[in-house]
């Protein structure tokens, strides 16, 4: 089978744009499973209200800023709803993880009912901006603009991310808390104050995940559910907490499912996706990047 | 050992017994309610079974809510025999196996005479053990793809002869060549993109592509990379449910939206297109056995009873118009029969003369499927359709294609 270079070109970059979608969906779970090994099962569920407050605000205001502010007040209000979790819930659950994930596995169920009421069962449509329609031809590939906003949106927000926890006072304390909570702790570090501000800018980042689905499919109360086990699967293959790692994995893992589309369709690719990790998993364990934190360690 | 422990084990064995009985009566008045269809008193019990969350949902909870407007109707104008219906409304949550469960619990547990529900072909196929062991009887009101024929399924949407064949003939005589086959990934997409391809490959044009997509499933880059290398001159569209939201947001994005690329949907009617933004969908084509658009006395009726219910804005679809009529058909075979037994009801619903329903004159042939016309239509901006052709007249339903499954036939005595 002679395979167009046009149509491969094109599937690589489907594959970036499509691991760019599990890495805004991902990197807020590896951050709050990095630091407090807390298994978020209503991390979805924030991906999903993420979509509804860009269904909100591109519904109010139209025109070019209606985008830009969908990504702030998503960021913004998933990131107030993942504090109110932490503080109301997971902060209370820390010491027993698996009641964690229990616990926030009811959020999940209680928010897509949530959702249900408030927007209804069958889900709202945003419609993607004019300046987001067409696409780029370049190379005999054609890029739609949409998926190229889509990687430039998830490169910023991992860069953001990488850059506020490197060069910032907070990012300092995030880091300490998690190579060592018990020192950082000893130092003075309000450590649950870290936890909530992590957790916080973890929903706020799915948040963003929540609007830019929005650009490409439709926002229903259940759509989360259809990304938590991507996220999982590329933070778990990431090597758990590892920015770096989650963001090769979720490339990687965009890439295994786009490029079997070459030669399957949509369904299998998604078997073949499983399969990759799994083997993966087997002759790396660790993960891409294996994370050395005390808190990995008891 | 204690007295004491002794009454103790004493009351357990009591309760346990107590509750063992209890168990058997109700299964047992379940279960010959279920053959009768006989509540008993002055009101009959139905189930209406559909997606009320979950993936389908966009689609269902419409057919809900055309069913219970026909309850409700019928209800105000006196009943069926001189009972008021009770619609007994459980979720089947887009999911096969809650739609087997929530089937046998209508059957079994509430006795209902019947059930309208079910639109996803595995939801369907799901449910039909069901029935057949409770001898039940479902009505149907979705298109389908025909290759199944029971006893227990009044199979009221159309059959393949009566949506996809008629399409691709239309796409046929409109000089298309090449077409190119895109279906979620259940029974309905693989067996009606079966058929499909018999068609065009047996009249010597092209097939260029089949892809399928998980239900649900919001990924199309690579269907539309697929797309775009196979230059096909139409697509035949079996997508369910959200997916083709995604589908066709990602076609916008692509440059290839409907007044570029000829698209004709076999599961997108009046509601999806309003909920999906019209702008999306305008250009495009559906196959269906009714546009709300269609010019007829009973169809201005029941449009405005639904609006009423509703609100001015909703909209109507071919398979709200089946489940709707589906329950006054289940009306006029039960008062046929003077029965509420499935068997008989069944038996009366094959032998009524033509009624007259917002579908035109329509009635179920020998085969437990609805003899109906084919319409295509064309989305406009406002996400209504432009009937653009009609069959030249109704067509007798047919479960299995001669082409797909030869010397099959459906009799059901």
């Amino acid at each position: 089978m002679m395979i167009d270079p046009a149509f491969l070109g094109g599937q690589v970059f489907n594959g970036l744009s499509v691991g760019s979608i599990y890495l805004l969906a991902g990197l807020g779970l590896a951050l709050s499973f990095g630091l407090m090994r807390v298994i978020n099962m209503a991390h979805g569920e924030v991906v999903m209200f993420g979509g509804y407050i860009a269904w909100l605000v591109m519904s109010t205001v139209h025109g070019p800023p209606g985008l830009p502010l969908a990504i702030v007040a998503a960021f913004a209000g998933t990131g107030v709803l993942g504090a109110v979790l932490e503080v109301g819930l997971v902060k209370r659950l820390a010491d027993r993880p698996l009641d964690t994930l229990l616990a926030t596995r009811g959020v999940s169920l209680i928010a897509q009912q949530a959702a249900r009421d408030l927007f209804g069962a069958t889900g709202v449509s945003v419609t993607a901006p004019a300046w987001l329609d067409g696409e780029w031809a370049v190379l005999g590939m054609s890029l739609p603009y949409a998926r190229l906003f889509i990687v430039a949106v998830a490169v910023l927000a991992l860069g953001g991310l990488a850059l506020f926890l490197k060069t910032t006072r907070v990012g300092l304390l995030v880091r300490a808390v998690n190579q060592d909570r018990p020192i950082a702790a000893a130092m003075g570090v309000s450590v649950r104050q870290v936890d909530m501000l992590v957790f916080a800018l973890g929903s706020g980042v799915a948040g963003v995940a929540g609007v830019v689905l929005a650009l490409l499919g439709p926002v229903t109360p259940t759509v989360g559910q259809g990304y938590i086990v991507t996220a999982f699967l590329v933070v778990i293959m990431g090597g758990l907490g590892s920015i770096t790692g989650t963001a090769i994995a979720a490339v990687l893992l965009g890439l295994v499912s786009a490029l079997a589309q070459v030669f399957v369709d949509v369904s299998f690719a998604q078997v073949i996706m499983l399969v990759f990790v799994i083997v993966f998993l087997q002759f790396r364990p660790q993960g891409v990047i294996a994370v050395r934190s005390r808190a990995l360690d008891a | 050992m204690t007295n004491g422990a002794n009454k103790a084990r004493l009351i357990v064995v009591l309760m346990m017994s107590v509750a063992v009985v209890g168990c058997n009566k109700t299964g047992g008045s379940g279960a010959s309610d279920a053959a009768t269809g006989d509540t008993g008193g002055d009101t009959v019990k139905v189930g209406v079974l559909q997606s009320l969350s979950g993936t389908m949902a966009i689609s269902e909870v419409t057919v809900k809510n055309a069913e219970m407007l026909a309850i409700d109707e019928i209800n105000a104008s006196g009943g069926v025999l001189g009972k008021k219906i009770d619609a007994v409304v459980e979720d089947g949550a887009s999911d096969p196996a809650v739609f087997a469960q929530k089937a046998g619990k209508l059957l079994e547990s509430d006795g209902v005479a019947t059930v309208f529900g079910g639109w996803t072909s595995s939801s369907r196929k799901a449910m039909l053990p069901v029935f057949e062991k409770d001898a039940g009887l479902l009505w149907y009101p979705v298109q389908f793809e025909g290759n199944e024929c029971s006893p227990n399924i009044m199979y009221s949407g159309a059959q393949p002869n009566q949506q996809i064949v008629p399409a691709y003939d239309w796409a046929k005589s409109k000089g298309y060549k090449n077409f190119f086959l895109i279906g979620s990934d259940y029974v309905f997409p693989r067996t009606a993109n079966l058929i499909a391809r018999k068609h065009i490959e047996g009249d010597g044009l092209k097939v260029s592509g089949e892809e399928y997509e998980p239900l649900g499933g919001t990924d199309f880059s690579g269907v539309i990379a697929k797309i775009r290398a196979a230059k096909p001159d139409v697509i035949l569209n079996t997508l369910n449910g959200d997916s083709n939201v995604a589908f066709f947001k990602q076609l916008a994005a692509a440059g290839l939206s409907g007044d570029k690329l000829p698209i004709i949907s076999f599961s997108i009617g009046e509601e999806e297109a309003k909920s999906m933004g019209p702008s999306l969908v305008a250009g495009s084509y559906a196959a269906w056995n009714y546009f709300q658009t269609l010019q007829s006395p009973e169809n201005a009726k029941f449009v405005a009873a639904y609006k009423a219910k509703f609100g001015k804005d909703a909209v109507v679809t071919d398979p709200m118009v089946h489940g709707y009529i589906d329950v006054y058909l289940w009306k006029a075979a039960v008062e046929k029969a003077q029965s509420f037994d499935p068997a008989k009801v069944r038996a009366a619903a094959v032998t009524l003369a033509d009624s007259p329903t917002a579908l035109g004159a329509v009635k179920f042939a020998g085969n437990n499927s609805l003899v109906q016309t084919a319409y295509i239509g064309q989305a406009d901006a406002t996400g209504q359709f432009k009937i653009l052709w009609s069959s030249p007249g109704t067509i007798q339903p047919d479960p299995y294609d001669p082409k797909a499954f030869p010397g099959k036939t459906c009799v059901i005595k």
